[in-house]
């Protein structure tokens, strides 16, 4: 998986402070084109991912987040939060987004990283 | 640098240990195997099915030469280690080949046993114990006609069926006056005789072998009394020894094996030993169950992981021929102490003895029906005591038959397309392709790879039965002890008891006491502490909502399209005219597109977006409903009938009582899903007797039953007791519902929770002691102090927002 160079991006979107996602949790961005999932893991690392798990279209940010994962709510596959792919031995991946933290404040590029077939 | 961990033996146990290892501590050690076969590492178990021609050697090679590479590991196949220098820390193999160690595991395994007898070095008088033996069968089936094999036990009759199989015409030579002894008793034997024998294999019971004769190769067997047999073949399959000579020339201490401790070490404990080689608590074991139980250990303690300990395992046998099913565990001969149940069909081939002491399962012999095997194997190892429902044990575990496959629907003979797994979609044919195509040993593995028995679970009994019959009955069953989940060793009890004892009062608290594997655990033990902690210290605010279910984080359904669905109470399963409008009015104001009446006497509103649920509850609350908790482990619902108020066969005030029972109870937090019902007389409308807790009314007073549930496997429920008063019923509840809370594990309901424990075991703790029922209802009535507040009105006022807005919206 190839993730897009961050100093490419030019259109980042600031999404809210880092304290407004809970620990081990996940927020919404809503956009026209689904939803996106920004997870905050226990040692304060964000990831976004399309939210829709690759088996069943599940919404993973309603699911639970432990280490670098999430368990999807509807069937518990777990998927992986840096790169999107389900963890063996299911397989799929739900696209992932380039974001960043600065001075406590998230943001997020709209445009998927590449690797991941889009739907 | 990192430290050189160096195994002996490229065998099961040892690459078991290995995979274990390298799951918890991939980079810790530098590893290099050394193996005297020029194979990788194959699944030894699986010969019989080689030699019988329904595998390869391929399909049984279990880590091939790119998993070494893929783990950095140094494989040296071919190579015998000849001495192990423990004083410089060195291994040397016979062709020179040295490798220096920090840490040393041995598993060497075990050898077969070669009679003594004259002419036992003839060419073709072989064991049956690796390829190249049964390459040798193979072989010499194709030029030659006659084979005996010398002993009838399990590996014996494996290796006589594949011969047979590969076209000769074989005759067993056995000691014993049964097959098999040390697994069968006397009527399964003679059962298993017989169809072998219509199956064309001849036998000599009780005779013992003289000689094998023969000029350069073998011509005949003599026995004792004179008799001799042709044989172009004889294979010897008399029993193993553990392979000890290596490790006794090095001065580590042995016995019948090489001795180890509860954590695998022997006498020096640079050098670990797992597998056949070993010797644990004076017991060597042939199976491969308790090969992989000492691995997991073994592997606990190199990574220095944890308090992991080997304890010593049970072992059940099954056969590996075709088309035989027979199985048997423990003590299956009994004596003076034990009482047998036995059930003998002869005509339809099925045979099953238990041997009973103390209500306890000692041993199993099983023939030609062997489903239930596992269940009772359970049964043994965990010491259930099964006085409840000894009546009908010989009968096997009813709830095998609940998706669909009755009693005389034997896994065996299902179809490959036989759906296994109703909730995912699971065939016998794919459980079995990932079996033997993956390699799969274990449940777990099973159910990761294709699904089967994940969700409710209900077919576990028929997928290990699968699993049994698919690689043979030695698959790897789970050890005594279940540890809650992957990231701890501990049980569920003993977390319950330590967080008590401890006074544990976090999630981090209990990882960081009981040294969790993983930083924030896993969903799995995330949810169960959350539970134990809210239940152990009901007065503090322990509740972490990010390990909560997303149902009862969010206080609705989450449903398949990932909008939720909404159910207010009802109490008791009245409403009124005016919850009826409220209801009604929330309907079309949020245009629901789904309005149903739920098996538990309540309306259920579907399709509700989650930003919504806020709003919704305002209206409802202003209407005074509060949350149903129909999405939590949690009290669900109390279903009544209209009793004696209405009916004109009512006894008591059922609905009444239904209503009291449900103010009482409502917003507790169980171990799992919870639902009671009032019927108020004996016809039973409400279905009390298929609750977790039901009462039927009866004209003297009240019967209260437990332990019922509908669902997968529909459970009626066991009579408590009878109470004469509404009071006692309450208070009996009370305590129930405590005792269930305390000791269940979390995510089992109460009819599996009564299997485990006994109904004796719950009589004694409510109904027979007055001062713990009167004890376990006060500790209910005092936690439902800080549980009854209405989620959902909190939640309208503006708590937990974050939960149901999107953190920005675009576009």
């Amino acid at each position: 998986m190839q993730a897009t160079k961050q100093n490419d991006i030019t259109d980042w979107l600031e999404v809210g402070e880092l304290d407004s996602i809970p620990r081990l949790g996940a927020r919404v961005v809503q956009t026209p084109d689904g939803d996106i999932a920004i997870f905050r893991t226990a040692d304060d690392r964000v990831f976004a991912l399309r939210d829709k798990c690759p088996h069943k279209g599940g919404p993973l940010s309603q699911g639970i987040v432990h280490g670098d994962r999430v368990a999807c709510p509807l069937h518990d596959w777990k998927i992986s939060l840096d790169s999107g792919t389900a963890v063996a031995p299911d397989e799929g991946c739900a696209a992932s987004f380039p974001i960043k933290m600065e001075n406590n404040t998230v943001y997020l590029s709209l445009i998927p990283n590449e690797g991941c077939p889009q739907d | 640098m990192k430290e050189r961990l160096v195994v002996i033996g490229n065998g099961m146990a040892g690459i078991r240990a290995l995979e274990e290892l390298l799951k918890i501590a991939p980079e810790q050690y530098d590893i290099t195997v050394f193996g005297a076969e020029p194979y990788e590492n194959y699944n030894r178990i699986m010969l019989s099915p080689v030699l019988a021609g329904e595998k390869t050697i391929d399909d049984i090679i279990l880590n091939d030469a790119a998993w070494y590479e893929d783990n950095n590991i140094t494989l040296h196949k071919g190579k015998e280690i000849s001495e192990i220098n423990r004083a410089s820390r060195q291994v040397i193999a016979s062709d020179g080949t040295t490798a220096e160690y920090d840490r040393l595991l041995i598993a060497t395994g075990s050898n077969p046993f070669i009679l003594p007898l004259p002419g036992n070095d003839l060419e073709g008088v072989i064991s049956f114990r690796d390829i190249h033996d049964v390459n040798v069968m193979i072989d010499v089936a194709k030029q030659h006609k006659h084979a005996v094999v010398i002993g009838g036990g399990l590996l014996g009759l494996e290796a006589a069926n594949g011969l047979m199989q590969q076209g000769m015409s074989v005759t067993v030579v056995h000691l014993m006056d049964t097959l098999m002894e040390r697994q069968l008793d006397a009527p399964a034997a003679n059962m298993l005789r017989k169809s072998l024998e219509e199956r064309g294999m001849h036998f000599l019971l009780s005779a013992q072998t003289e000689a094998i004769i023969g000029k350069q190769r073998v011509e005949k067997v003599r026995l004792k009394d004179g008799t001799e047999i042709y044989a172009d073949l004889v294979v010897m399959a008399v029993g193993i020894r553990p392979n000890i000579e290596l490790a006794k020339k090095s001065g580590i201490h042995c016995e019948r094996g090489i001795v180890v401790n509860d954590t695998l070490q022997t006498y020096d404990p640079r050098i670990y030993a797992v597998g056949e080689c070993v010797q644990h608590r004076g017991q060597a074991y042939g199976l491969v169950a308790p090969l992989f139980e000492m691995a997991k250990v073994c592997a606990n303690h190199l990574a220095q992981h944890g308090i992991g300990r080997y304890e010593g395992s049970i072992t059940s046998t099954k056969l590996k021929v075709t088309g035989i099913d027979l199985f048997s565990a423990g003590d299956f001969n009994g004596n003076d102490n034990t009482e047998e149940l036995i059930f003998q069909d002869a005509a339809s081939g099925v045979y099953r003895k238990l041997v009973v002491q103390d209500n306890r399962i000692k041993g199993a012999v099983m023939y030609g029906d062997t489903i239930d095997g596992t269940w009772y194997f359970d049964l043994m190892r965990d010491e259930t005591d099964i006085s409840d429902f000894r009546s009908t044990l010989l009968f096997g575990q009813a709830h095998l038959g609940d998706s669909g496959h009755g009693d005389d629907n034997r896994v065996v003979s299902m179809s490959d397309s036989a759906e296994i797994c109703g909730c995912n979609g699971v065939c016998k044919g794919d459980i079995i392709k990932s079996i033997t195509e993956k390699k799969l040993f274990t449940l777990e593995d099973v159910r990761a790879h294709t699904k089967a028995s994940s969700s409710c679970g209900s077919c576990t009994g028929l997928v290990e039965a699968l699993l049994a019959h698919t690689v043979g009955g030695d698959y790897s069953v789970a050890p005594h002890q279940k540890p809650l989940c992957g990231c701890t060793d501990h049980t569920h009890d003993d977390i319950r008891r330590v967080i008590r004892e401890q006074e544990l009062k976090s999630i981090p608290a209990v990882r960081e006491f009981l040294e969790w594997k993983t930083p924030d655990g896993c969903p799995k033990c995330r949810t169960a502490l959350n539970y134990y902690l809210v239940c152990q210290w009901p007065d503090l605010k322990t509740d972490d909502s990010q390990s909560r279910f997303i149902n009862e984080r969010a206080h609705a359904n989450i449903q398949k399209d990932g909008t939720f669905s909404v159910i207010p109470r009802m109490w008791g399963g009245g409403t009124t005219p005016n919850e009826l409008r409220a209801i009604a009015d929330v309907a079309e104001k949020f245009k629901v597109k789904t309005v149903h009446v739920t098996g538990g006497q309540r309306i259920a509103l579907y399709g509700l977006k989650k930003e919504e649920l806020p709003v919704i509850w305002k209206d409802l609350n202003e209407a005074g409903m509060v949350s149903g908790h129909a999405y939590g482990k949690a009290l669900r619902t109390v279903k009544t009938c209209v009793g004696k108020e209405w009916c004109r066969f009512g006894t008591q005030d059922s609905t009444h009582l239904g209503i009291e029972l449900e103010k009482m109870t409502w917003g507790s937090w169980m171990p799992h899903k919870f639902k009671m019902a009032v019927s108020g007389c004996p016809r039973n409308c409400a279905e009390a007797t298929i609750k977790d807790f039901g009462v039927v009314c009866v004209d003297s007073g009240y019967e209260l039953h437990v332990g019922g549930n509908g669902g997968i496997k529909v459970r009626a429920t066991d009579l408590l007791c009878s109470v004469k008063t509404e009071e006692e019923a309450m208070e009996y509840s009370a305590a129930f519902i405590q005792l269930y809370r305390e000791e269940a594990h979390y995510l089992e309901r109460t009819a599996p929770w009564i299997e485990r424990v006994g109904l004796s075991y719950v009589k004694e703790k409510i109904v027979e002691d007055e001062e713990n029922r009167k004890a376990l209802a006060g500790r209910f009535l005092y936690s439902q102090k800080f549980m009854q507040d209405d989620p959902w009105k909190q939640r309208a006022e503006g708590a937990e927002q974050h939960e149901f807005t999107p953190i920005k919206k675009v576009g």
